[in-house]
């Protein structure tokens, strides 16, 4: 059975689907209960499960985050919204070196699965600390894993598998695409947590990314088809660990790779996957890897984040270089 | 208002630093918890805290003679841990900071683990299910106040108390005067009190952290920074055993039965360095250190239970005795340790199955066998 949702939607079905799958499942942060999130992604769950299970945090991230590690001790499976992406900080050290070391500090007897939700990204025309990528700050610590949908499908099967999840999961959610629609299957997952996939095939070139770059990546493949390069796209979904076993052999059948990403570039993801594929598809490619990234500096005021974001044209200003080699 | 003054603020106090048995007026609404201390108990908190001050200083040793990395003591704090690790119930969980070992072996925790961590050979040590639900120590200060109400948050979520102080949960965390900087602590407060949890919050008031002493941390005395966040807070004489016990169980008890949370300022005082890694005589002067010698924890409860007869000359030396035996034993084991299995590095990081944890332990393998037999 498939259903049109907004992936602001098909989280909201996910984890209501996880909060009752799971007594042990609760669902904690600020303005998550009776007003729903500040993008309703948790409406109308407070007033389903009750204020012992979905229930408004005071306002601090370390204490969302640590106060979630302490419950996951109690054999609680919590997870926590930080409100938007630029907030995350103040819990810095309750994600890294706590809640990602603490299996490691108890030599493996214990787990801690805790899901921590992060609206993140740009395009949104928001104020600042509400429209960046720190996803590559979590990837960077071991003992997270760190994974981003980019269609309402894969929100609302990610988010139910990242809760199942027995080691702490940071979930990135791409806000500038809570709200575009598109078809769920609520039967059956179409994959696994960490594994990425192919989602147009092509020959000339492939393209990579995660998030709100994947439509990004889509559109530009489309433009590059009307001019007779056929693109291949591949979405990451899992951002740590990464699945490079689809990513290498695409690249050993196309020869050419653009990462694409709404970071900064510097010691971002796409430093890891360029290096990473250099390793291991060395004699297939045709052309160095190329990275679009955002610009190294802070995310500039709203009105220039036109200039600061990559977006399709610059995708296919690397498409071009890429095949110039 | 000075540092000296803050301290003399009524403290409960029930023994007095020379010994007499006179509980202040303070002290007076804990006395009940005291009717249920036997001169056995009392006997026992005696030897808690005179094995664990040769344990500290055998492991100060042992530091000294490179087979530690480092150590973190706790000689002068023994009468604020073993009184309040008494007072707990079989049923309570600890979220320690990291130099409580005299609550550690009172719930069951091998000492030798707590060398084995600072040795180098492990970041935990111990399952806290199987030694009193005593947590692993916490370096980063401050950071396990959170999980402490994190899990009293868990045990109020299981259910509403029974009403039965023999079935009913309480938490109990510890942390220093330096902790009490820290903002994660103030969120614990603030965490603790919006959600009524059954916990206790033990600040261990030793005056210095590492080299600034409490002054830098509070103009106001932190008991009542405490009760600005609305908790029950209630400030005792630290070196004194009893008033430890007494408050501690209270406490503790008024908590499990949802009584919301209470906090609890031990006033005393770091003898020693902070770890082996500082020097105190760069920024104490030893009038001060001498000023708490005569206010020590153990000396104190000595003239105590002579005076009243509840020990004699034999049960002293007996004492000493297990303490230079226990000292021995873990001298002994200490060296006997050998290295950790390099499994540790990948084995334990993540519980489900993770493709960089296999790949990187094949290749360190890998890298190890080049080198041959």
């Amino acid at each position: 059975m498939t259903t049109t949702w907004t992936m602001s939607r098909a989280l909201n079905a996910g984890l209501d689907a996880a909060l009752a799958a799971d007594g042990k499942v609760l669902l904690l942060g600020e303005d998550v209960g009776p007003l729903g999130g500040v993008f309703r992604v948790t409406d109308s769950l407070a007033a389903k499960y009750g204020p012992s299970r979905v229930f408004d945090s005071p306002l601090g991230e370390a204490g969302i985050v640590g106060t979630a590690i302490g419950l996951a001790m109690r054999g609680y499976r919590p997870i926590c919204e930080i409100q938007f992406d630029g907030f995350i900080y103040p819990a810095f050290n309750q994600i890294t070196s706590q809640l990602a070391k603490l299996t490691a500090r108890h030599e493996g007897k214990a787990s801690f699965p805790v899901v921590i939700r992060v609206p993140y990204g740009g395009h949104v025309g928001a104020v600042e600390h509400h429209q960046e990528s720190p996803e590559a700050y979590f990837a960077h610590t071991a003992g997270l894993r760190v994974v981003s949908p980019s269609t309402p499908n894969d929100a609302y099967w990610m988010i139910q598998q990242a809760v199942q999840s027995n080691d702490p999961v940071v979930f990135f959610e791409p806000k500038s695409r809570y709200w575009p629609k598109g078809e769920v299957d609520e039967e059956s997952p179409a994959a696994t947590l960490h594994t990425s996939r192919v989602v147009r095939g092509g020959t000339d070139l492939t393209l990579v990314g995660h998030g709100a770059m994947v439509a990004m990546m889509l559109q530009a493949a489309e433009v590059a088809a009307t001019e007779g390069t056929s693109i291949e796209v591949v979405d990451l979904r899992s951002l740590s660990p990464i699945d490079f076993g689809p990513l290498v052999r695409s690249v050993e059948k196309t020869g050419r790779l653009v990462v694409a990403q709404e970071a900064p570039g510097f010691a971002s993801l796409g430093s890891e996957i360029a290096a990473t594929v250099a390793e291991r598809a060395f004699y297939a490619l045709h052309a160095p890897v190329l990275r679009v990234s955002s610009f190294d500096t802070p995310f500039p005021p709203a009105k220039l984040e036109s200039l600061y974001l990559p977006d399709a044209d610059r995708i296919l200003e690397a498409v071009d270089r890429a095949l110039d080699y | 208002m000075s540092a000296a003054e803050d301290d003399e603020r009524a403290s409960v106090q029930v023994v007095t630093p020379d010994g007499r048995f006179e509980p202040n007026a303070a002290a007076e609404e804990y006395l009940p918890y005291l009717e249920r201390v036997t001169d056995d108990d009392q006997r026992r908190f005696y030897r808690d805290m005179a094995v664990v001050r040769r344990f500290d200083a055998e492991a100060g040793h042992l530091q000294r003679q490179g087979q530690l990395a480092l150590w973190a003591g706790s000689h002068g704090q023994e009468a604020a841990q073993v009184g309040s690790g008494r007072a707990l119930r079989a049923q309570d969980t600890i979220f320690p900071a990291y130099r409580e070992h005299a609550v550690a072996k009172i719930r069951g925790v091998d000492l030798l683990d707590v060398l084995r961590l600072m040795r180098g050979l492990t970041n935990g040590g111990w399952v806290p299910e199987e030694v009193g639900n005593f947590h692993l120590y916490t370096l980063v200060i401050g950071a396990q106040t959170l999980h402490a109400t994190g899990y009293a948050m868990g045990v109020a979520l299981d259910g509403a108390p029974t009403g039965d102080p023999e079935r009913d949960e309480a938490v109990l965390v510890y942390f220093g005067d330096g902790a009490t900087s820290e903002g994660e602590t103030s969120e614990a407060f603030i965490w603790a009190t919006s959600f009524a949890t059954p916990q206790v919050f033990f600040l261990q008031n030793n005056h210095w952290a590492i080299s600034v002493p409490v002054s830098r941390q509070s103009r106001t005395p932190l008991v009542d920074r405490a009760a600005g966040f609305g908790l029950r807070a209630t400030r005792i004489d630290g070196n004194d055993v009893l008033a430890s016990y007494a408050v501690t169980a209270k406490q503790l008890d008024d908590a499990r039965a949802g009584r919301g949370p209470g906090f609890i300022e031990a006033m005393t005082y770091r003898m020693g360095a902070h770890t082996t890694a500082d020097d105190p005589t760069r920024y104490r002067g030893s009038s001060e250190l001498e000023e708490w010698r005569a206010r020590d924890p153990i000396a104190r409860f000595r003239t105590h239970l002579e005076a009243q007869s509840l020990a004699d000359d034999g049960f002293f030396a007996d004492v000493d005795q297990e303490a230079a035996d226990f000292a021995a034993d873990i001298r002994r084991r200490v060296v006997e340790l050998g290295p950790p299995d390099p499994a540790l590095i990948f084995d334990t990081v993540y519980t489900d199955e993770h493709p960089l944890m296999s790949a990187q332990q094949d290749w360190l393998r890998a890298y190890e066998a080049g080198f041959g037999a």
